[in-house]
């Protein structure tokens, strides 16, 4: 089976997610770029329950998903509420936890 | 067991928690309805605790009663232990009665920044952890239920606290934390160290009393008790510990200057008299000389401190430091009657000084300062208020007929002839101290009331409007005056209900094989687990 | 036997007095103080009973039958009578139990109760009726009646007790309505401040109070096993030769009651609250600083004598604590009296004196004559002091200045002047008033019991005593009248909150208006009553009658039997003391009638003859005048108060401030400083790591999740390279 095939597929994605979290500034890029990760994560997942064949892999997939959805959800209304208050979107400028 | 015994304690720790959630519900505008809810709340609680004042069989106060014992944290074997003996039931009683109070006397004295609803939830949450506090029976527990306490009160000071809110409220947190942390410590000593037979490790208060510190070599004891000693001292607050009280007390809100001395600094004396003492006996007797040294040290100094203030309300929280003195004194004697002392002492403070620190909060709600130099002639301009003053410093001095002397006098009474083999001569020293104690607390008391309630008021509030006390006030005063005649008149109310709990679970281990003690031996219920203990203990 | 068995009730219905004045006085046609008469004139009635209860059960132990008790008996050597026994009425309930020992409450009713619940409810009944008028139109009417009726519960309470904790009870609360009633007028801070000062000089007392009382229970624990605050085991406990208590502890118990005697009945050193005292009601003075409250010491000390008597070993007739501390207050108080122009602290130091014999009577192993002289002094000296209640009532303005508002009233005033005189020569010691035959026991008995320093000291103090109250009668009722100029110039400080503005009762008064005149009957009414007991009290112990030592003497085996000797009349003693009280009064008359001849002495014998005895003898009468009484109204009297005013009473001024100073220096170094320094130092060291540490915190979420991506690189690196 083609499992490594996959798992760079799903690293390449998890890496571009994870760059763009660290690189863009826009918090709605940010949340996209989480979802790119939680996709390569989807990826591994159902990817190694095939290898095993085993149904565990992509009932986690599921979740992950349902999870990925209301967190987009509640993401997009936090960034709302930021841009209320702040008239920005900028990432940098949101430091209120700067200690 | 029928439904009522099960369910009682549990009840009564819980019903403000869910009073608490329900308040969360409603919009804070509708303020109204926010406060019956909260009345209604503390008065079901209320009921619940005089239910099982009802039902309490006073013929056998020293066996632990309405007692539920559920598996709760098996890992660690803790269990949802509660019930309640003649030592719990007057603080139990005590704490939803006075919640009642400064929720009827909260009324429409919100202090700024105003808002009912967040005040009543903490102040509900508070009610949850000391009612809590007085039924656990399990170390973990009690140890939430204590921590619990200090975040509505952190909150109550720092929000609606006086101008020096924030320093006082992050002292009094840290403060306390940092006993709590010793405190905890010395609970997971006891669960790693003892070894209660047929048992194992626990939590369990009672299983721990009666093993008594079985299989503790004496230096681990000190040292356990060294942080039980810190964690309940801090909160008693005894000298060296003292120091974040006044600031507590002077910027508190009123109703959480009331409960803070009414209710918070008993958790710490109650603690000894409930875990310290019978938990680690022999740890104790080394302990108690150093902690009536401390007690009579804090008598006189408390009362020192009181005469250098010129702020009423800090006057009063250094006499509480005196005060609570007396009540440390009479549980370092090691005796019943001196225990029996303590309990009733922590009972008529809580009363009386919570009633003094109602009056120091009408008294600024009326002048606007608490500055000694700055008032006098209350009685002229509120003749009520100020012979309710009045009354109160002569209850907080000790006058016989009135609570406080029977918080006082037993104690040191029992000095005289202290429990434990402890030294005698030592104690009779600290006998005498304490009586001097009793002369500096009419002075500083009779110094305060002379400043604030004779001679005529000061031209700058010479033509102010003062209201005498309205009718929430009364509401909510007049139960607390009536309990101090009460009990000052007849205070087997209390006795009879502590004594023989003090004797079987407090006292005693510390019966003086030497000397006569002062009471006749008790015959306590027998206990099979202490029997297998002494066998035990023996046979290593 | 109602009246012993339920005395209970004569405390009890004051109480409820109290409550009930203190709720519904305010609504009463006459403020609450009708409630107040009759509860204490019910009280009155309940004591009458059982004095009379009393004496017939006495009788009926001796036998005789009951009339016998008044009648036949007189004129029977009085001094046979001691073996037979007559038991106290005890009855107690449980007040409370702690530590497995039940504490209980009861009474005691026995001689020495039912003579103080007859001074108490008689004088405190004179004094409630003497107030309606004195009282009348004052802004606290109402509550003065209700501290009144507490204080009449509390005493009564103290004297019913049948243990020492009820006894500290009835004790603390006396001391707080008498701290009430000294700052009845509290709007001026003289009088707070006097108040302040009685209560905690005594409070200062009750130091040894507190410990003694808690001493009298472990006596009784280790005489008998189970620790006990009752009277009775306590006297027991004591004198039980065979008993385990050791003499030391007996000893601290009796010298820490003796600082509680000390503090209450104004012993020297702490005599100098009373003076001040003087600064509440003038009735209140007559009542609690001077008849009752006062000598609730000298009753501790009769009630728990065999404590005394074996602690400080009274019979072996060595110099004791006891009558030393006494003898000293009878000289000292009364050289006091002489430099006075306040008619009331005249009495005040008056009282301190004869409290001092009280005392010193106790020392000298003489009880009954202490517990006489109790009685017969309440009386005549509540008469004096309701006297000069009346003349500055009527006569001076509500002023107590005997110097500038008195003088010359006999003439305006003649039923309080006569009075008044029958009080003073009661208290003199003149034959045959009251005083004489108490006075006179105290002596006799020192005499016998081998004190004779004390005899000394009690034969001088009456020489004073009769000078000084034969100045204080001159000043306030001989001579020109000095007041009426400019009414209020020299306001006293208690009287001038009298309110002269407000109620009609007090316009009438003023001294513009009316001239002296004299007082209205509810003020000479009581006055009389009182003069009747100062004149005929003191038959009650006539010589081989002895009424009183046979009827009240403790004739029961608890400590007292043993100990009690009753001692014969000395007529030669007797002759002896009524000579140099009246030659007190002679050269204190002649001071003062060497400008004024026309005065005492053309009325009274002794004054006469002691005049007489000054012409004759020229040298002495220079003597007299110019080195003992100039020496005593001069330099000795004025050093003693000075040292009175600046030493005793600065010591407890610089104690005070000094205990001030203290708190605020501990407060601010050690407190302050030292430990909130320490706990803040610690809170600082916390705070500056912190602040190290927050730079970290940039606060931007971007950093932190490259600082997390980096620990999961560096954390798998080192996974990779270790496997």
């Amino acid at each position: 089976m083609l499992l490594n095939e996959f798992l760079i597929l799903a690293a390449f994605l998890f890496c571009t997610g994870v760059y763009g979290v660290l690189a863009r500034k826009h918090a709605v890029l940010v949340l996209m770029s989480i979802e790119l990760m939680l996709a390569g994560v989807n990826i591994n997942l159902v990817a190694f329950g095939a290898f095993h064949n085993s149904d565990i892999g992509q009932v986690f997939a599921l979740f992950v998903l349902t999870i990925a959805a209301a967190e987009v959800g509640i993401g997009l209304a936090i960034v709302l509420l930021i841009y209320r208050n702040l008239h920005s979107a900028d990432l940098d400028d949101v430091d209120s936890l700067k200690g | 067991m029928n439904w009522f015994d099960s369910w009682a304690l549990t009840l009564v720790v819980f019903i403000p928690a869910i009073g608490a959630v329900i308040l969360m519900l409603i919009p804070r505008e509708q303020e109204d309805a926010i406060k019956e809810v909260t009345l209604f709340t503390t008065l079901a609680t209320l009921g619940f605790t005089i239910g099982t004042l009802i039902k309490f069989d006073y013929g056998r106060t020293s066996t632990l009663q309405f007692s539920v014992d559920k598996n709760w944290i098996d890992v660690i074997n803790s269990h949802y232990h509660v019930a309640v003996d003649g030592i719990s039931l007057p603080m139990l009683a005590l704490s939803s009665f006075i919640t009642v109070l400064c929720v009827i006397y909260s009324w429409n004295h919100f202090p700024e920044p105003h808002n009912p609803k967040a005040f009543l939830i903490l102040l509900l949450i508070l009610e949850v952890g000391m009612n809590g506090t007085f039924v656990a029976q399990d170390l973990i527990l009690f140890f939430i239920f204590f921590e619990i306490v200090l975040l509505p009160m952190f909150f109550m000071i720092g929000v609606w606290g006086g101008p020096n809110r924030e320093y006082a409220s992050i002292k009094f947190f840290l403060f306390t934390l940092f006993g709590s942390a010793l405190m905890l410590l010395s609970f997971l000593a006891l669960y790693f160290k003892v070894d209660v037979p047929g048992v194992g490790h626990t939590f369990d208060m009672v299983l721990l009393s009666k093993a008594a510190g079985a299989g503790l070599v004496h230096s681990t004891q000190l040292l356990i008790f060294g942080g039980l000693f810190i964690g309940f001292a801090i909160k008693v607050p005894m000298f060296p510990f003292h120091t974040w009280l006044p600031d507590a007390h002077t910027e508190a809100p009123t109703v959480g200057s009331v409960l803070l001395a009414a209710i918070l600094l008993k958790l710490g004396t109650y603690g000894f008299i409930r875990i310290a003492l019978p938990i680690l006996p022999e740890a104790a007797k080394s302990w108690a000389p150093w902690i009536g040294l401390l007690s009579v040290i804090g008598i006189i100094y408390g009362a020192l401190g009181c005469l250098a203030q010129t702020d009423m309300k800090r006057l009063i929280a250094f006499s509480s430091v005196a005060h609570m003195g007396f009540v440390m004194l009479g549980i370092s004697t090691l005796t019943t009657f001196g225990i029996n002392a303590a309990i009733f002492g922590m009972v008529a403070h809580g009363l009386i000084t919570g009633m003094l620190f109602f009056i120091a909060g009408s008294v600024q709600h009326n002048y606007g300062t608490r500055e000694l130099s700055r008032l006098g002639g209350l009685l002229k301009q509120a003749p009520k208020m100020g012979w309710i003053l009045g009354f109160c410093a002569m209850a907080s001095l000790g006058l016989p007929g009135l609570a406080g002397f029977w918080g006082e006098f037993p104690a040191v009474l029992s000095t005289f002839n202290p429990g434990g083999d402890l030294s005698q001569p030592l104690f009779r020293t600290y006998m005498v101290i304490a009586a001097i104690g009793t002369v500096l607390a009419a002075g500083y008391l009779l110094w305060m009331l002379q400043k604030v309630a004779f001679g005529t008021p000061k031209p700058e509030f010479a033509d102010a409007h003062i209201h005498d006390v309205t009718t929430y006030e009364w509401t909510a005063w007049v139960p607390i005056l009536l309990l101090i005649v009460a009990l000052g008149i007849f205070p087997n109310i209390i006795f009879r209900v502590t004594d023989d709990a003090v004797a079987c679970q407090t006292a005693a281990p510390f019966v003086s094989k030497t000397t006569v003690p002062i009471s006749p031996s008790v015959k306590c219920p027998a206990s099979p687990l202490a029997a297998q203990t002494t066998a035990k203990v023996s046979g290593r | 036997m109602f009246f012993l068995d339920q005395a209970w009730l004569v405390p009890l219905i004051p109480a409820i007095s109290f409550v009930v004045i203190l709720l519904f006085g305010k609504r009463m046609p006459r403020q609450g103080s009708e409630v107040g008469v009759v509860a204490v004139g019910a009280s009155f009635l309940l004591s009458c009973g059982a004095v009379v209860r009393w004496i017939l059960r006495v009788h009926d132990a001796e036998g005789g039958s009951a009339l016998g008790a008044f009648g036949r008996s007189i004129g029977r050597i009085g001094a046979d009578h001691a073996e037979v026994p007559v038991l106290p009425v005890l009855h107690h309930v449980t007040w409370f139990q702690n530590g497995g020992v039940r504490l209980t409450a009861g009474i005691q009713i026995d001689g020495l109760a039912v003579v103080m619940m007859f001074v108490v409810t008689l004088i405190s009944l004179l004094v409630h009726v003497y107030s309606l008028e004195y009282m009348r139109g004052d802004r606290r009417f109402t509550y003065f009646y209700a501290a009144l009726s507490l204080f009449t519960a509390s005493m009564l309470l103290l004297v019913v007790a049948d243990n020492t904790l009820q006894l500290l009870v009835g004790w603390e609360l006396v001391g707080v309505c008498s701290f009430m009633l000294i700052g009845h007028w509290w709007e001026e801070k003289p009088n707070s401040d006097a108040a302040l000062k009685a209560f905690l000089t005594t409070r200062t007392g009750d130091i040894g109070l507190l410990t003694g009382v808690i001493m009298t229970f472990f006596i009784v624990q280790r005489a008998t096993g189970v620790g006990s605050f009752n009277i009775v085991a306590l006297n027991q406990a004591v004198s039980d030769p065979s008993s385990k208590v050791g003499h030391t502890l007996i000893l601290w118990c009796a010298a820490a009651l003796m600082l509680a005697i000390v503090g209450k009945s104004g012993q020297f050193p702490l005599h100098t609250w009373l003076p001040d005292a003087m600064a509440g009601p003038t009735p209140v003075s007559a009542l609690i600083h001077a008849a009752t409250m006062v000598v609730a010491g000298v009753y501790l000390g009769a009630r728990v004598y065999p404590v005394f008597f074996h602690g400080f070993s009274i019979g072996d007739g060595g110099v004791n604590p006891m009558a030393a501390i006494g003898g000293i207050t009878v000289i000292v108080g009364a050289l006091l009296a002489f430099v006075q122009d306040d008619i009331k602290k005249v009495l005040a130091y008056s009282t301190i004196s004869q409290l001092g014999y009280m005392v010193m009577a106790l020392g000298v192993g003489a009880w009954t004559a202490a517990v006489f002289h109790l009685f017969t002094h309440a009386f005549f000296k509540a008469d004096l002091f309701l006297g000069a209640g009346s003349v500055s009532h009527s006569g001076s303005h509500h002023s107590f200045d005997m110097k500038t508002d008195m003088g010359g009233l006999k003439k305006y005033m003649p039923q309080t002047y006569k009075t008044f005189v029958i009080g003073t020569l009661a208290l003199a010691g003149i034959f045959p008033l009251a005083g004489f035959w108490s006075k006179d026991e105290i002596l006799v008995n020192a005499g016998h019991n081998n004190y004779k320093l004390f005899l000394v000291i009690g034969l001088v103090g009456a020489f004073m005593t009769a000078a000084y109250m034969t100045r204080c009668v001159y000043l306030t009722f001989h001579g020109e009248y000095r007041g009426g100029h400019e009414p209020h110039a020299i306001p006293h400080v208690d009287e001038a909150e009298h309110d002269p503005i407000d109620t009609p009762a007090s316009v009438e008064h003023d001294a513009e208006v009316h001239p002296p005149h004299e007082s209205n009957r509810l003020l000479t009414g009581p006055l009389w009553v009182l003069s009747f007991f100062a004149v005929f009290a003191g038959f009650l112990n006539f010589p081989h009658f002895s009424r009183f030592e046979k009827w009240f003497q403790p004739r029961y085996p608890a400590g007292f039997a043993e100990i009690l000797h009753p001692v014969a009349f000395n007529p030669i003693l007797a002759t002896v003391s009524v000579l140099i009280a009246g030659a007190g009064i002679g050269i204190a008359s002649a001071y003062y009638l060497g400008k004024l001849p026309q005065g005492l002495s053309e009325r009274n014998a002794i004054a006469r003859a002691g005049k007489r005895f000054l012409v004759n003898k020229y040298y002495l009468d220079y003597v007299y005048e110019n080195v003992i009484v100039a020496g005593i109204k001069g330099p000795i009297s004025t050093g003693v108060y000075w040292f009175n005013q600046n030493v005793i009473d600065n010591v407890l001024n610089y104690t005070g401030r000094g205990a001030q100073a203290l708190g605020r220096a501990t407060y601010e170094y050690v407190d302050q400083k030292g430990v909130d320094g320490l706990v803040n130092g610690i809170a600082t060291l916390t705070g500056e790591s912190g602040g190290e540490v927050r730079k970290i915190q940039t606060g931007r979420l971007q950093f932190y999740a490259l600082v997390l991506v980096a620990a999961v690189v560096i954390f798998a690196g080192v996974l990779w390279i270790s496997t």
